[in-house]
């Protein structure tokens, strides 16, 4: 991103140095042109070095040189530092929630599979996406749900109330893409279409999810679903939360899809029209594989946003990263190390959402590229 | 709307629920709760409405204030983004980075539980500028007592500052009055200060802290979550809004001999104003929903109240979640309604 910020600007004092003729060695002509470009420059880099220099140790000291993370009880956290041996020992509890130890090999498998249906998906230049995206769509999630519920061939059963930590964040962010993007994908075209009728109805939808918080979407299926159900009837609160991110998210794909749509030519739809290719072969074979390109980035985004607010689960209930060391918290073995707790939770879901979205950005600028 | 009523209707009969019928008459019941946090006054036995109308203007109030704080930080980091200066950027790229991709929930919490948590009580309050106090009960401001003729001069400061944008577009003899409609802030302030008898402050008495108002943590959390999250996507989109300004345009500006001061001001501001406006307006209304997180510090906003206490005690879930989602979806509606005009008004006339 950086090579982006090439300033065009005359920003307070930033003139481009005019120092060409001089020969200097490179460090000191970069340090000269980067930092002290201009009396402005120069002051606003003595500040932040200032501030830098009272804010970092202090924080250094506490995260590294006095830490702790060695031991297995509180006893070990003599020093004033960080006690990252609550993290340490916790970890698991964070990772796999409450899913029983023994078991945890079918979480990992999982995980591998994920990856390995991934992979051709997200690489570059390969035949027949769509056909490897429609088994990351289809099979994926059956092997995933029959290796991580069991009860099957053999498989333990693990009621889905012991699933948790980032493994559920996790679960519940593929669940909600997988079953958001295809509705988006209706709801978008629903919003174009000529029947009245029926972009009325997408135009309201739309507008009514993405003018409420998610926290009430989470809400209705937490209290408000099961009231619906007839008697006798009920269903696992984890599905009913997917739920309730799915119809949330569509909306929100909905609208990423429609600016792709919005995107492309109208002259592509014509000229499709006029070859005699129905509206389905025109939507399927021209409009859509053109406006994904547009799309990608915006669907990233929206991976990212999703998967961020997949930590409102634990306001309903459920053991999500967040609730997973918000219950560790509570241990009274392990007292006040909110601080670790939270800093390790903010670090875990950074660096999944920095790689997707670093992913984003390369998966972008190759786009972009490539036109 | 039949299927809607009639789904309401098959679960309003249906045996979890202790009310039968469907409706919002327990409004008018009293309720026996306390509100620990408002801006009108509240007392235990109050009815449900005045408790919707006392949870909906604490959730403007965040809001209102986070909205303002967070597009005066994504100003300056937008504009650090742009700097030469190699530290200055790169921290704003830091800055952006790490809030961007964190849970917005993770951050409030993180305000709430280890920042204002672990402040030092009130006996040792860190002091700020102004007498202001800062303890892990809150932020203590001190506060304007007014004199016996407050009531008008602060009549006229709002009548004088309402007058600003109108007299903006007043021609006089010809000439637009513009730029000089802002000297009406001047009197306004000074008939603000007129009105002020003394201030109070904050001081320790007992084991409690007297005068001054009182800002409750829970807010300070809140607001410090919704409005650093929301400036990191607005500075974002403040850069991206700069730099969609064509180069030709600073040319040809500077090529007229306008100085860089008048090109920022006049030819690239405006224009970036433009691109900036709708992608600011749906972080505006992501402020607003995500108010709603106020619920994990238990700051006493419309979801933490109405998804929470009030409907436990009245047993009422789907009137509440209808009410939540009505009371959010219109202030939703009014500000992006708000926002469009002010879009529409700035957007390029062709000529």
């Amino acid at each position: 991103m950086s090579d982006l910020a090439a300033p065009r600007l005359p920003m307070p004092g930033g003139l481009a140095p005019g120092h060409a003729g001089r020969t200097l060695p490179r460090p000191v002509e970069w340090a000269r042109r980067n930092l002290f470009s201009s009396v402005f420059n120069t002051i606003l880099t003595v500040v932040v070095l200032m501030l830098a220099g009272l804010v970092l140790p202090p924080v250094f000291r506490w995260a590294v040189t006095h830490a702790t993370i060695s031991g297995m009880t509180r006893a070990a956290c003599t020093g004033d530092g960080a006690c990252w041996t609550f993290i340490r020992v916790r970890f698991p509890l964070f990772i796999y929630g409450n899913y029983p130890s023994e078991q945890y090999w079918r979480v990992d498998v999982v995980v591998a599979l994920l990856a390995a249906f991934c992979t051709p998906v997200l690489r570059d230049g390969v035949r027949h996406r769509w056909l490897y995206g429609l088994l990351l769509l289809i099979v994926f999630p059956t092997l995933a749900a029959v290796l991580l519920a069991g009860g099957v061939f053999g498989l333990t059963h693990v009621d889905t109330s012991r699933w948790g930590g980032l493994m559920l964040d996790l679960i519940i962010s593929f669940v909600t893409v997988a079953g958001s993007l295809p509705l988006g994908i209706v709801l978008a075209f629903g919003r174009r279409s000529q029947l009245r009728v029926v972009r009325t109805l997408s135009v309201g939808y739309i507008e009514v999810w993405r003018g409420v918080p998610l926290l009430t979407v989470l809400f209705m299926s937490a209290v408000v679903m099961p009231l619906f159900m007839p008697e006798g009837v009920s269903v696992d609160r984890l599905l009913r939360a997917m739920a309730a991110l799915v119809l949330f998210n569509a909306a929100y794909m909905a609208e990423v899809v429609r600016g792709g749509l919005q995107g492309i030519a109208p002259g592509q739809e014509e000229a499709a029209d006029s070859l005699g290719l129905s509206w389905m072969q025109v939507q399927a074979f021209v409009v859509l594989p053109q406006a994904f390109r547009i799309i990608v980035p915006g669907i990233i985004n929206t991976v990212v946003d999703l998967f961020k607010d997949t930590t409102l689960v634990t306001i309903i209930g459920l053991f999500d990263l967040l609730g997973a060391v918000e219950q560790a918290l509570k241990d009274p073995a392990w007292l006040g190390f909110a601080t670790e707790g939270y800093v390790f939770s903010a670090a875990a879901f950074f660096v999944v959402c920095f790689a997707i979205s670093t992913y984003g950005r390369s998966m972008e600028r190759r786009l972009a590229r490539r036109q | 709307m039949a299927v809607a009523w009639l789904l309401v209707s098959v679960a309003a009969s249906s045996s979890g629920r202790r009310h039968a019928t469907f409706g919002f008459g327990y409004l008018a019941d009293p309720t026996n709760f306390d509100i620990p946090f408002r801006l009108i006054p509240w007392a235990v036995g109050d009815s449900y409405g005045r408790a919707l109308l006392v949870c909906v203007l604490n959730t403007l109030l965040v809001s209102a204030l986070s909205i303002v704080a967070a597009t005066l930080l994504g100003l300056l980091v937008g504009i650090m983004r742009l700097s030469t200066n190699w530290l200055v950027r790169n921290i704003a790229l830091g800055f952006i980075e790490l809030v961007r991709n964190t849970p917005q929930l993770v951050q409030i919490i993180f305000w709430y539980v280890a920042v204002l948590q672990t402040l030092p009580g009130p006996r040792q309050s860190i002091r700020l500028p102004f007498g202001t106090l800062l303890n892990i009960r809150g932020l203590y401001l001190p506060s304007f007592v007014a004199n016996d003729v407050a009531a008008t001069l602060w009549l006229l400061a709002v009548v004088l500052l309402l007058a600003v944008p109108v007299v903006w577009h007043v021609r006089f003899r010809g000439l637009p009055l513009g730029a000089k409609s802002l000297l009406l802030v001047v009197p306004a302030v000074l008939a603000f200060f007129a009105g002020v008898d003394h201030t109070d402050r904050p001081a320790m008495l007992g084991f409690n802290i007297a005068g001054g108002v009182q800002v409750v943590p829970e807010l300070v959390a809140l607001w410090a979550g919704l409005s650093i999250y929301a400036a990191a996507f607005i500075a974002e989109i403040v850069r991206a809004a700069i730099l969609s300004v064509h180069n030709g345009q600073r040319e040809a500006a500077l090529s007229l001999g306008l100085r860089p001061r008048q090109v920022l001001s006049k030819v690239i501001l405006p224009q970036a104003l433009r691109v900036a406006v709708p992608p600011t307006t749906s972080q505006y209304l992501n402020i607003i929903k995500s108010s709603s997180l106020g619920a994990a510090v238990a700051y006493p906003e419309l979801y933490e109240i109405f998804a929470g206490t009030a409907m436990m005690q009245s047993n009422r879930e789907i009137e509440s979640i209808a009410l939540l989602m009505g009371v959010f979806l219109s202030i939703n509606l009014i500000v992006s309604a708000l926002m469009n005009w002010y879009n529409r008004r700035i957007l390029f006339v062709g000529r």
